[in-house]
């Protein structure tokens, strides 16, 4: 027979020492935020203080100045994202959009299940890889460096992300619009294009933005299909340049100058992401397109 | 007499849409076919030359006449630098994915945010910050105080702390790698029944008393398929790593000590590949060394899709543990 005392003394001992481990762990986790916060906190404070030193229109629109000079701009890496971004976008948007249709339409076969996880498989490929491959198959083939190589690696970043966020919002649609439309009699493409594609619009749109987002920042498999150039893009054979190649650049030169247009690069980079995705979601988005108008 | 049952328009059109969807999506089972056949073929010299001892060599030597490859010290160097920032990103990941259920629900937001802004930064910004930012900081109040006091007795700690070494280019791999594994953590573990958490609560048990009792054992796979896929991000990681590790090549990129430059796979890539005439032995054992890497990550991300394909699919009812 336990004494009443001694346990209640044991009972409130028990409670006090669990609600202590739960403040501990309580602690802990905050802190764990806070620790992940510092590095997100300090990148963008850094890449805006530096980076706004360098920004000049001369700095925008200048082809780079010769190393060390601490002259010159990133004209040229710009247009080269900006075309890399655009022609991308036109082989991996439809590709995209079409095999994530497929595995929608077919969800339950046995060979959609597969593609479904190979595509998965594929999207954590490393992107050098895929780099590897364009060089293999694409300049090796043609015999120089070309934008072309660029974009066909960065498409096959690009369509995996389309696929998977294409099904999934597709996945969202009642199946009564598709039973309506088939009620209609209306052909099959149109019901999955027009009926059930635009009512997915919007998440469609988004899994396009996260990708055109990731596909802006990448470098490795850049390396060896554009190479990058110093010279604005001329022709369809010669190298091109790109924002993240170009930093990459600059980061390996010890000037200081070197320093600041690598920041100065890396701001417009962000800020170009961020306006695409801005961009896009302002069109698509019928509530922010009401709410600024009102 | 009977009319003809017919549909009003042409299927002709039909048929092409379903054909121009199947041959799309089998495009991605003809590429990884493809992509692993050319690296293969193309690797060829290096598996004829030298052979399986291509992987457990260590000398470095692209020289023409003397060559010889060993893929060792960067197979090594991938391995060490991942799980030095798994160490470091999975605890405080599962923290921050801890850290909704210790906050009201409006803050889920500010939560996504942060997430998805720290996913959002290309990885090339990341080397950046860790050369220009970070390096400074970390040699001045860490590598250089450890390494004054600890680094003659320790070999872990021995070296001359630059900052362009393992050490380094883990910790911003592992800043890179965080949303990767929160994210989907946090998905995994809303994804445990809601009666199990509510079944504890009402039984007195404290926040961390759910969390481990109701959310981590129904949770437990999804967790560690989340941490998996971090790993494969980690893994084929290229540019920030290329930054910061002092690409050292040969037995000098053997990993001995956290403060030496090393070199991993993808970083080694990403160095020479441009340099390395084509048709060279040079190339073909850069090939071999990405054929090594897509291996690597095919095996590691097939492992954490089936753990978080099969947790997720808890969630919907489909299978029960």
């Amino acid at each position: 027979m336990i004494d009443q005392n001694e346990y209640d003394k044991q009972f409130y001992q028990n409670i006090k020492r669990r609600l202590i481990t739960n403040k501990l762990i309580q602690i802990g986790v905050f802190c764990s935020v806070i620790i992940a916060l510092i590095p997100l906190c300090s990148i963008v404070f850094e890449v805006f203080k530096n980076g706004i030193n360098a920004i000049s229109i001369d700095f925008l629109l200048d082809v780079p100045g010769s190393i060390g000079s601490g002259q010159g701009g990133i004209g040229p890496a710009i247009q080269g994202t900006i075309l890399l971004i655009c022609l991308t976008s036109l082989i991996g948007i439809p590709l995209g959009l079409s095999s994530g249709l497929f595995l929608y339409e077919f969800h339950d076969n046995k060979i959609a299940k597969m593609i479904r996880f190979f595509n998965d498989v594929f999207m954590e490929f490393p992107t050098i890889i895929l780099g590897i491959f364009a060089f293999l198959v694409i300049v090796l083939t043609l015999g120089y460096f070309t934008i072309l190589a660029g974009s066909f690696a960065l498409s096959l970043i690009m369509f995996p992300i389309i696929a998977r966020t294409t099904e999934e919002s597709l996945k969202m649609v009642p199946v009564t619009y598709k039973e309506a439309g088939i009620a209609l009699g209306l052909q099959k493409w149109v019901i999955s294009v027009r009926i059930i594609m635009s009512a997915a619009k919007k998440g469609i749109v988004n899994g396009i933005l996260l990708s055109v987002a990731r596909i802006g920042g990448e470098t490795a498999p850049l390396i060896m299909t554009i190479l990058g150039s110093s010279q604005f893009f001329h022709g369809i054979d010669s190298p091109v340049d790109s924002l993240t190649l170009r930093i990459w650049r600059l980061s390996l030169l010890p000037y200081d100058d070197a320093q600041t247009s690598g920041w100065g690069s890396a701001l417009v980079l962000i800020f170009i992401i961020i306006m695409i995705s801005i961009g896009i979601r302002y069109l698509f988005d019928n509530n922010i397109r009401k709410s600024i108008k009102t | 007499m009977f009319m003809e049952l017919k549909p009003p328009h042409n299927l002709f059109v039909d048929k092409i849409f379903k054909i121009i969807i199947i041959t799309s999506a089998f495009y991605i089972l003809i590429l990884i076919v493809y992509l692993i056949i050319k690296l293969f073929l193309e690797s060829g010299p290096i598996w004829q030359e030298i052979g399986f001892s291509f992987i457990i060599n260590s000398d470095w030597n692209t020289i023409e006449g003397r060559e010889s490859f060993g893929a060792l010290p960067y197979i090594l160097g991938t391995i060490v630098t991942s799980i030095i920032a798994m160490i470091i990103a999975v605890p405080l990941s599962i923290g921050i994915a801890m850290f909704a259920s210790y906050m009201p629900k409006e803050s889920h937001i500010i939560l996504n945010f942060i997430i998805d802004l720290l996913a959002s930064i290309p990885s090339i910004i990341y080397g950046l910050w860790g050369l220009i930012v970070f390096r400074p900081i970390f040699v001045k109040w860490f590598e250089i105080p450890i390494n004054s006091t600890l680094g003659e007795h320790m070999w872990l700690f021995s070296g001359i702390p630059l900052g362009l070494d393992i050490i380094t280019a883990s910790i911003v791999l592992a800043i890179m790698i965080i949303p990767t594994i929160a994210s989907v953590s946090r998905e995994i573990m809303k994804s445990v029944p809601l009666q199990q958490q509510e079944a504890a609560f009402m039984l007195g048990a404290t926040k961390w008393e759910i969390f481990k009792f109701a959310i981590f054992p129904y949770a437990k796979a999804g967790l560690v398929g989340a941490s998996i896929l971090g790993l494969g991000r980690a893994v084929g990681e290229t540019m920030a790593i290329t930054m910061l590790i002092g690409n050292a090549t040969g037995v000098f990129a053997l990993p001995k000590s956290l403060f030496q430059a090393g070199q991993t796979m993808s970083s080694i890539l990403a160095n020479e590949f441009i340099e390395a005439s084509p048709l060279s032995l040079h190339i073909s054992a850069l090939i071999g060394i990405g054929l090594i890497l897509l291996l690597f990550a095919i095996c590691i991300n097939i492992i954490a899709h089936v753990l978080v394909v099969r947790m997720l699919k808890v969630r919907e009812g489909l299978i029960n543990i």
